[in-house]
């Protein structure tokens, strides 16, 4: 670049950046014009999409948000947001939407029985309870389809022909296209072939036509995509009272503000709805003694864990930092490169490896190395939390080694020489100077690693899966879980996922986390290099 | 802070004849931690390449290393059509990169407007992503399945078991940390360049994309390979986001496969093992040097 510059005069050269800029300058706003229309039309498509579904509130703020996109970037000031924009949007959606959302969950009873609203939850339980009428008279049924999805075309034994889906009750259509008695086609909608109805067969028996609005009324269902029967529910639901009455057996379930149906003597019809249930979940979290004892145990175990982490891989880090500092030792390259190895090795892989290699009976480390021993690794509540220790120390001492080797020779060699001429010994030296010296710069590498390990989720689940498991306590726990990985078990695992009850935990441990950093970070003033 | 290069001093010579009980007091002893060491770091590793090389398939035979050699597990484990791993490995890499190179973009993005401009709220700013950080993406996971579940029920393309969806929620975190080292490094790009460019008439994007970013390629390099990493390890939200077996990633489907050790093909998942770890370490150990000098700075694992 440099030898081009030196043989043009200066004037052309002049006049070559401008023209340069120039036309960078066009590029660059078609460019731009090009990326905000994509941009643009995905708005205006999502905009039609959120309409269409009633989502006015989530349609609006697409319409601002775009606006100001808009704004942003056709605006000749607001040059820093320009470049911040992309990134903050997504960091307010992911980050800061996803706590506030945590926050409102955490206050809800929303899991497997309670994940809808009241009227889809008053769908589901009809729906489930529904039983082909004894004797009920056959209808004549032609599979239909449009852009909302499968649809019955359905002549009844009287000779009325009505169309209808599971979301839209029958209405009745007078220019159905007829084949003897039997409407096969309508207008709006095609009718599915022969070869359709066999390929869709799932769908098609899953497929329910109500007759009206009113639940109780009834619906349709069709084996096998020709004739269709009239099912109706063994529930029958009372708008005015807000009721559900078990017709077989005649207990009423009423709406007692607990988001399910509840009878008399305290018996819940599932699937429920979500309401805000306020701090029940945090008083559950509190209170409960099956379910306090084991938070209680796997907060204490979340902090030990943390800190003897930090301390075991610092400790070692350190050591080998200053045993290989040593210029005259040969082959240190080496050794180094063969310490980092664990490192470089992809951490979800290496505690599945030493699940492996700890396994009890047929593991690595019980056969070879001690002589076919049967001991319970990960199996035992105590051994468990030692190999969690130890498979972790081996993951991040390499972390500690390397940074810890940076400290080290950071450190000007004239303290120490200094000191060594005051007449201070080796130990002194290092005790009094190079350990003082070394925690300033590495105190927030301590906290971040200390944070780190607090999250440490692939370590637990892939090692120990949090077990071995509490049998006394009433949520899925274990001996090793820590605080994220009990939630994600609470929410994800399991017959019951109760993500309610999860976010309350996360709330809680986010109280806690962020009291630890603040106290931490106030006293190492790190973020007083922020300017 | 300076890096932690080994510094290529020679070792003083000694005038003196050989003594080896000075010689193991002053770096012999130090090569008995070396190699004590080097056995703890390389063995799991040692074991892991033996059983991948092992037909037998079971925990039990991985165990005496390299008494059999063979490739069958490494057939057996991208032919089984029980587990896609090929494309396990092809989504791994996918999402990797993708989410490595556009969380590099807008981090530099954001670093270069936090390094070169001043603006209100700019203090504030930093702060706040500092802050957010505090509270890890992983302990929003069910508001994260709940939002992307939501976001399917309208758009499916971009919602729950989509590719673009978990490259969305990964792209929350790109400002964070990584903001924060990049910019650090844009600060020690002296301000004199850009205000020569302004003179020479080159607008602020140009000045962005054609000269910052190229005297920063290292920490960017460091901060896509942190992030490539990063994203490769990740379990919780992609196990979470991504329901059919061809679209998962290394991560949950290698963890599915041997979720109980004693029973799985171990053989099989051995192997997997070493694809998915080789192209990362070789990566890392082509970019060490680097990569200890972005860590030194003050990054985190």
């Amino acid at each position: 670049m440099t030898d081009r510059v030196v043989q043009t005069s200066k004037r052309s050269k002049q006049a070559a950046r401008i023209a340069d800029a120039a036309s960078g300058g066009i590029r660059m706003i078609l460019l731009k014009i090009v990326l905000l229309g994509i941009v643009d039309a995905i708005a205006v498509y999502a905009l039609f999409v959120l309409a269409l579904s009633d989502e006015w509130l989530i349609a609006s703020l697409v319409a601002v948000v775009t606006l100001v996109v808009n704004w942003i970037y056709f605006s000749k000031r607001k040059l820093p947001a320009k470049y911040l924009t992309p990134g903050v949007l997504f960091l307010i959606v992911f980050q800061i939407f996803v706590i506030g959302y945590t926050g409102y969950i955490g206050f809800t009873n929303y899991s497997t029985g309670h994940n809808s609203d009241k009227a889809q939850a008053i769908d589901a339980l009809m729906s489930s309870a529904r039983e082909r009428v004894p004797d009920s008279p056959t209808y004549k049924v032609t599979i239909v389809e449009n852009l909302e999805g499968l649809g019955m075309l359905v002549t009844a034994p009287d000779g009325e022909v009505s169309v209808g889906s599971s979301e839209h009750p029958l209405s009745s259509v007078r220019n159905a296209t007829m084949d003897g008695d039997k409407a096969v086609a309508v207008d709006g909608y095609t009718s599915l072939s022969f070869q359709d109805v066999l390929q869709r067969q799932g769908d098609i028996v899953g497929l329910e036509v109500p007759f009206s609005d009113d639940p109780n009324d009834g619906s349709l269902r069709t084996p096998d995509g020709s004739s269709a029967y009239v099912y109706t529910s063994s529930l029958v639901y009372d708008e005015q009272a807000g009721t559900m009455t078990d017709a077989s057996s005649g207990t009423v379930y009423s709406d007692t503000g607990t988001g399910a149906f509840t009878s008399s003597d305290g018996e819940e019809l599932l699937p429920g709805w979500r309401i805000t249930v306020g701090f029940d979940n945090f008083a559950r979290a509190f209170t409960e003694d099956s379910i306090r004892e084991p938070l209680i145990n796997v907060t204490i175990w979340t902090i030990v864990f943390a800190l003897l982490s930090v301390a075991s891989t610092f400790f070692l880090g350190l050591f080998l930092a200053i045993v290989f500092n040593d210029k005259r030792m040969k082959g240190r390259k080496f050794y180094r490169i063969a310490m980092i190895l664990p490192y470089a090795f992809p951490a979800f892989l290496s505690a599945l490896v030493w699940a492996g290699m700890l396994s009890e009976s047929f593991g690595f480390v019980n056969q070879v190395l001690l002589g076919g021993a049967s001991i319970p690794w990960l199996t035992d509540p105590f051994l468990a939390k030692v190999s969690i220790l130890f498979v972790n120390l081996w993951l991040g001492f390499p972390y500690m080694f390397l940074v810890a080797t940076g400290a080290l020779q950071s450190i000007p060699d004239d303290v120490v020489e200094a000191a060594t001429v005051d007449g201070a010994k080796p130990w002194q030296v290092f005790r009094l100077i190079k350990m003082p010296l070394l925690l300033v710069t590495m105190a927030p590498i301590l906290i971040s690693s200390f944070a780190f390990n607090f999250n440490n989720f692939n370590l637990i689940y892939m090692l120990t899966g949090g077990g071995p498991r509490d049998a006394a306590a009433s949520v899925n726990v274990g001996a090793t879980d820590i605080l994220i990985s009990m939630v994600y078990k609470v929410a994800f695992t399991g017959q019951l996922r109760d993500y309610g009850l999860a976010s309350a935990f996360t709330i809680i441990i986010f109280i806690l986390v962020a009291t630890i950093s603040i106290v931490s970070f106030r006293q190492t003033k790190a973020l007083e290099e922020l300017n | 802070m300076t890096t932690v290069l080994s510094r290529t001093g020679e070792p003083i010579t000694d005038k003196r004849p050989f003594s080896f009980g000075r010689w193991f007091g002053r770096t012999g002893w130090r090569h008995i931690v070396g190699v004590a060491m080097v056995l703890f770091s390389v063995l799991p590793l040692l074991y892991v390449l033996s059983s991948s090389l092992n037909p037998s398939g079971t925990l039990t035979g991985s165990n005496a290393l390299f008494s059999a050699v063979g490739l069958d597990a490494y057939v057996r484990l991208v032919t089984d059509p029980t587990q896609p791993f090929m494309a396990w490995f092809g989504n791994t890499l996918l999402i990797a990169s993708i989410t490595a190179v556009a969380t590099v973009f807008l981090g530099a993005l954001a670093a270069y407007s936090f390094s070169r401009m001043r603006f209100t709220g700019r203090r504030f700013g930093l702060l706040t992503i500092v802050l957010v950080q505090m509270f890890p993406q992983l302990l929003a996971v069910v508001a994260i399945f709940l939002l992307m579940s939501s976001i399917s029920d309208w758009f499916p393309a971009i919602g729950l078991n989509t590719h673009i969806g978990l490259i969305m929620v990964y792209m929350g975190g790109a400002l964070g940390v990584n903001t924060y080292l990049m910019y650090g490094f844009f600060n020690t790009i002296p301000q004199d360049i850009d205000e020569a460019a302004k003179i020479d008439g080159a607008g602020h994007a140009r000045i962005f994309f054609t000269i910052i970013l190229r005297l920063v390629a290292p920490i960017l390099a460091v901060v896509g390979l942190l992030s490539f990493i990063g994203t490769t390890n990740e379990f919780v939200v992609a196990s979470i986001l991504l329901i059919d077996p061809e679209k998962q990633t290394l991560a949950v489907g290698l963890y599915k496969l041997v979720s109980n050790p004693n029973y799985a093909d171990w053989s099989a998942f051995s192997a997997g093992a070493v694809i998915a770890a080789l192209p990362v370490m070789a990566l890392f150990l082509f970019l060490q040097k680097y990569i200890v000098g972005g860590l030194t700075a003050g990054a985190v694992k």
